[in-house]
């Protein structure tokens, strides 16, 4: 299998880039995630999947801080980028986030030109010396989205009115042009019809040369295809964590083989 | 037969025919509903509808229409040397309708029978003395020839309104009649009585067509009337306000709209930056119990009168400005000034921008604040750089509304601003603006048909002019924005 | 293809230019706070202001003495002819007060020797004649018995502990000086002046120019009452019926598309073109009575449909359509989905959206200007309907009136005037927010 190939490729010359220990995450008094431990490694497409409302895309927030935006929401236990916690005191999210970035569920372009969508990370970051700088930080993001062909004659186009597939590489070209280290993806393709789906997970295969890559995804398909590793959750809680062809072959659980082969989810 | 009388007789008739019309209904089918097309009741609403409706329609039509008719009348007969020196047609009416009023309380009374009034002169009795009597002041004499007049304006009152209320009866009845011939258990009475109904409901509908159009031929009838006595190139362009009493009046707008700018402007300066960074404080930064307090507190700005700022202006802010700003500074000694207006007006619009600035804020969708942070910006980076300029269509129509406001505005500037017209940059200066002098020149003691009056209604359709065009782009510029994001 | 590099530092270290950007926000957050206490402050000054100005007028110096009614003075036929006894103008009744006052100075011990006996009587407001001859007149048997009579003290004596007079300015005032100052001090001490609550402030009819100490707010009170009933009988049906018709019937063209647009934009005309409208329509054009509630009402009304509309069919639309698609599966006919269901479900946000209209209706006032309900009324309006056609005040417009006038006496009265329309504005909004909670439904 073509999958699994690539899997132990990718496997072999990975490092842990994001350490998750003990992490409890509260929504008031709902105790939403339950003791997740999960090494997340660089250059490594890892996937989250499991049957609705069951924290994936809870612990997927808490990996940028995104909860903090949250009213009533509480995070416990450690997660570190590159062995520092994120959530020490002295971190400040807004630099945190700069170095990983996000990608969400439903397109969500500024109702601004395709460029200053893309320049809108590195402006507010102050990445770029100057407008030529800018521009070319602009076209390689682009490029790397695989979107450059397709509107680089019309940048000052607003965004709102790309197609949905579009507006979604549009959205992966916003995240990369910051220079993340590790790239969130919620759900990336679930808004989008099958053609912009494939076009999405092939950018994503193509992305893990440069980022860590973590997908949430809903479609156990999507998961085999573009991820090497794999996670389920159920119930808040992290049930197995392992190479994606181990999880889908021979799961350990019996959680794990319920939910992929359909009884429960 | 009094208007009350006649509205409960005509209610009468219309609840008796609602119960006739559905016992009618029920025993033409032996008490079985069933076999009815409609619900019993309906038949009722039918004989109801038909009775109330058109009586109801003629009466008011009717009440409007009948003291044009008497005015125009009795007016004839009122001979040109009857009046007097310095009074005018309109006073003499006004003194025929007191004198018809006198002798019908002096006849209610009994202290004058039918038969005297005919025979009654008035060189003979003290009229004026006998009107005092009974309540009626008259300020002069009554000259025969008024008098006359009177006593027909009398006449013909009594006639109107017994033919009012034949006619008003009849059409209750004709109506109840008519609506209770036609109940057949075929009938569709809902059908018909649903259809009447929502004819109303258009009718109702209507009225605020009604009042635009009223409004503008009001506006409109008398500015034509004025620029006949005034030319309106000097309307339009002098550049002075100086209304006199004898005529050579200087009727510039010029001083007028330039006041209502400035002071607009100033209150636009307090009210737009405080409004929207109140707006912006409480939708993306207040915790929810500081929103909860916070918002209401502004919105009770809003809920107060604006006679209340126009005192506020009067007794506090003006004597505070000029006490212990424009005069040791010595830019100015009136405690009425743009400043103090336009100070209080910006207090008075905070809300105003605010709610709304609120509103276009809550509307800019929540993924693209998720984007932004998830780029690593800031809370503030997000509001100027994503959020603004997403809201920035709705926040310039809440903009341009707050201006429309404060252009029609009459209490904080006529307690406020002050009433002298004057083109001046300095704004510690007492200015007027157009709302002041439309109040002055229709409250003032001039007489209607000149142009130091009839001017009000020049400015009126100025003003209205300005805040149509105003609400108008601003009520287009937010449509579209909602549309955007719906 | 090599993702843009910049030098990555520990996330534990916030860099310079985080630094600064946090500086950033923290200055915005500041403007925003500054910008919400700046509308919290204003209004306290506003409250403030009104409130300290204003409460004094709640309170009026009254003279409490004992007249005894002569009998030949005010009656002088014997008759007890009410009649006759009209003829008896104030002044007749001002020398009894005049006499009973120098016999209780006198009773009392207080020596107004150094004041003339015409500046004793000043003391006395003006409006106490008038005060006397109304008791006598409604009860003629009175008369040749002693009363116990509490008037009203002249505004300055009024002002004078209240603290608006002073000695310093009765000395600069023609109509006071420091001796009756002086004067009234002493009656205040032996109990013939006392300072209480002023129920005529709320009960009484308007005063002229010159006894603001008994004017009152009677007839604008009653005034705006009769408006806001017609305003509330008129504006109700009309405003649901537009709404109904507006959100639940109206086809989708041009013509509906007009009457909205029409309709948003009269809600943010100024009052005050309203105000002519009333008086080109109403007054000149119908000749309808000038002050009269009936046409501050119609004026009203007209102001305030907009107001009603546009919250009413907010109200509306926000009944979730499967309510609408339930009935009407049912067989029933869409105007007995709306009447049946749909109204009444919308009904609390109808009612909410009409109190507020009518609160706002009842401090509008420059629209009440032009159609003449400035004028000095001191006449009670009879009773409904007819009562609706006789010329009247209103309780906004009176403050205005009172600012208008020279003596300092009336900013005080205004003052009052407001915090009544403030408690009248707090109770019906009040209504409005019990009744929002109370019934407000989330779908």
């Amino acid at each position: 299998m073509n999958t699994m190939q690539k899997v132990e490729n990718a496997l072999a010359d990975s490092e842990i880039k994001i350490g998750a220990r003990g992490v409890q995450v509260y929504y008031g008094t709902n105790h939403a995630l339950k003791d997740v431990d999960v090494d997340i490694a660089d250059k490594t497409v890892t996937a989250f999947i499991g049957p609705s409302g069951c924290g994936k895309s809870t612990f997927l927030r808490c990996l940028n801080r995104m909860n903090d935006t949250i009213v009533g929401c509480r995070v416990e236990g450690q997660i570190t980028l590159d062995g520092e916690d994120i959530y020490a005191p002295t971190v400040d999210p807004v630099q945190l986030r700069a170095r990983v970035g996000m990608v969400f569920q439903k397109p969500n372009p500024f109702p601004k030109s395709i460029f200053e969508n893309v320049a809108y990370g590195p402006r507010i970051h102050g990445l770029a010396r100057g407008r030529a700088e800018l521009d070319e930080i602009v076209e390689k993001s682009l490029r790397r989205a695989a979107l450059w062909d397709e509107v680089k004659d019309r940048l000052t186009a607003p965004g709102t009115g790309l197609s949905g597939g579009q507006q979604q590489r549009l959205c992966i070209a916003r995240a990369i042009a910051t220079a993340p280290e590790v790239l969130l993806m919620d759900e990336p393709a679930s808004a989008l019809d099958p053609i912009a789906t494939a076009q999405i997970e092939e950018l994503i295969d193509e992305l893990r040369s440069a980022f860590s890559v973590v997908i949430v995804t809903h479609s156990m398909q999507q998961a085999a295809r573009v991820s090497q590793k794999t996670a389920f959750f159920h119930l808040g809680s992290l049930v197995e964590f392992g190479e994606t062809g181990q999880i889908f072959t021979n799961p350990q659980d019996p959680r794990t083989e319920s939910y992929i082969t359909g009884r429960i989810g | 037969m009094s208007v009350g009388i006649i509205t409960l007789i005509v209610l009468a008739i219309a609840v008796g025919g609602f119960f006739i019309g559905r016992a009618r209904a029920m025993s033409l089918v032996g008490g079985d509903a069933r076999k009815l097309h409609s619900l019993p009741g309906y038949y009722g609403q039918l004989v109801l509808i038909f009775a109330a409706v058109p009586a109801f329609a003629a009466l008011i039509l009717w009440l409007l229409v009948q003291p044009m008719v008497i005015e125009a009348r009795i007016g004839a007969l009122i001979a040109p040397e009857s009046i007097a020196e310095g009074s005018t047609r309109d006073l003499v009416m006004s003194d025929v309708r007191r004198i018809a009023n006198g002798i019908d309380q002096l006849v209610a009374q009994q202290v004058l029978s039918e038969a005297d009034l005919r025979t009654l002169s008035t060189e003979q009795s003290d009229l004026r003395s006998r009107m005092a009597d009974v309540g009626v002041a008259l300020g002069s004499d009554v000259v025969q020839n008024v008098f006359e007049a009177a006593k027909e304006y009398r006449r013909i009152s009594i006639f109107a309104r017994m033919a009012m209320a034949a006619v008003v009866l009849l059409l209750a009845v004709t109506g109840a009649v008519f609506a209770f011939r036609r109940i057949l258990p075929d009938f569709r009475a809902r059908n018909v009585s649903e259809a009447s109904f929502k004819v109303l409901l258009i009718a109702a509908s209507f009225v605020a067509v009604l009042t635009t159009v009223g409004i503008v031929l009001s506006l409109a009838f008398e500015t034509v009337h004025f620029f006949r006595l005034y030319p309106a190139k000097d309307f339009f362009f002098s550049l002075t306000w100086n209304p006199q009493f004898r005529g050579g009046s200087d009727l510039g707008i010029a001083p007028l709209l330039w006041g209502t700018l400035y002071v607009s402007f100033v209150a636009l300066v307090v009210s737009v930056p405080v409004g929207l960074f109140a707006a912006i404080f409480l939708a993306e930064y207040a915790s929810k119990p500081v929103r909860s307090a916070a918002k209401p507190a502004i919105e009770v700005l809003a809920g107060i009168p604006t006679i209340v700022y126009g005192l506020f202006a009067l007794v506090t802010v003006g004597p505070v400005l000029r006490d212990y700003f424009a005069a040791p500074l010595g830019i100015g000694s009136s405690s009425s000034s743009v400043m103090t207006a336009g100070l209080v007006m910006g207090i008075m619009l905070i809300p105003f921008v605010s709610s709304l600035s609120d509103d276009v804020i809550n509307a800019v969708p929540q993924s693209l604040r998720d984007g932004s942070y998830a780029l690593g910006a800031t809370r503030s980076e997000t509001v100027r750089r994503v959020i603004l300029p997403a809201a920035l269509p709705g926040i310039v129509g809440a903009i341009l509304l707050a201006t429309s406001r404060a252009i029609g505005e009459t209490m904080i500037v006529v307690m406020g601003a002050g009433a002298a017209a004057r083109l001046s940059l300095d704004p510690f200066e007492a200015m007027t603006t157009i709302t002041v002098k439309i109040v002055s020149q229709l409250t003032g003691d001039t007489e209607f048909g000149s142009p130091e009056t009839l001017v009000a209604f020049a400015l009126g359709l100025t003003l209205f002019v300005i805040t149509l065009a105003l609400n108008v782009v601003a009520l287009v510029v937010v449509r579209r924005y909602r549309e955007q994001y719906e | 293809m090599t993702p843009v590099q910049s030098p990555r530092r520990s996330l534990l270290t916030v860099d310079a230019r985080t630094r600064r950007r946090n500086a950033a926000e923290t200055r915005f957050r500041a403007y925003g706070i500054i910008a919400v206490s700046l509308a919290m402050l204003a209004l306290a000054v506003l409250l403030y202001s009104v409130f300290s100005n204003g409460i004094s007028a709640f309170r009026q110096t009254f003279i409490v003495m004992d007249i005894t009614l002569d009998s030949a003075a005010l009656d002088p036929t014997g008759q007890r002819d009410p009649a006759a006894m009209a003829k008896v103008t104030t002044i007749g009744y001002g020398k009894q007060i005049e006499a009973a006052l120098v016999h209780a100075l006198e009773a009392k011990g207080i020596s107004s020797a150094e004041i003339s006996a015409k500046d004793v009587s000043a003391l006395i407001s003006k409006e106490s004649p008038a005060q006397l001859r109304n008791i006598v007149l409604a009860n003629p048997a009175l008369l040749g018995s002693t009363i116990h009579f509490r008037g009203y003290a002249n505004a300055r004596i009024d002002g004078y502990f209240k603290g608006r007079v002073s000695m310093e300015s009765a000395v600069r005032d023609s109509n006071i000086s420091p001796a009756q100052l002086q004067l009234a001090d002493k009656m205040r001490a032996t109990g013939l002046m006392e300072v209480g609550f002023n129920w005529g402030f709320l009960t009484g009819p308007d005063a002229s120019e010159l006894r603001p100490e008994a004017a009152g707010l009677g007839v604008a009170i009653l005034g705006s009452l009769y408006m806001m009933l017609i305003v509330l009988v008129l504006a109700l049906p009309i405003g649901v019926a537009a709404s109904i018709y507006l959100e639940e019937f109206a086809p989708q063209n041009r013509w509906t598309d007009l009457i909205e647009v029409n309709i948003a934009n009269l809600a943010a005309v100024p009052s005050i073109v309203f105000g002519i409208l009333g008086l080109a329509l109403f007054i000149n054009f119908a000749g309808l009575p000038q002050s009269a509630p009936v046409v501050g009402a119609l004026v009203l009304t007209l102001i305030t449909l907009p107001r009603i509309i546009i919250p009413a069919r907010a109200s509306l639309k926000s009944v979730p359509p499967s309510i609408r698609d339930a009935a009407l599966a049912v067989g029933a006919s869409k105007m007995q989905t709306v009447l049946h269901h749909v109204l009444p479900l919308a009904m609390p946000g109808i009612l909410t959206g009409l109190i507020i209209g009518l609160a706002q209706a009842l401090g509008e006032t420059a629209p009440l200007l032009l159609i003449g309900m400035v004028a000095f009324v001191r006449d009670f309006p009879a009773a409904p309907p007819e009562g609706f056609f006789d010329p009247a005040s209103a309780l906004p417009v009176q403050v205005y009136n009172w600012t208008q006038r020279a003596d300092p006496a009336f900013a005080e009265r205004a003052s009052g005037a407001i915090i009544v329309l403030l408690v009248f504005l707090l109770v019906i909004n009040s209504v409005a927010i019990v009744l929002r909670r109370r019934f407000e439904r989330r779908w």
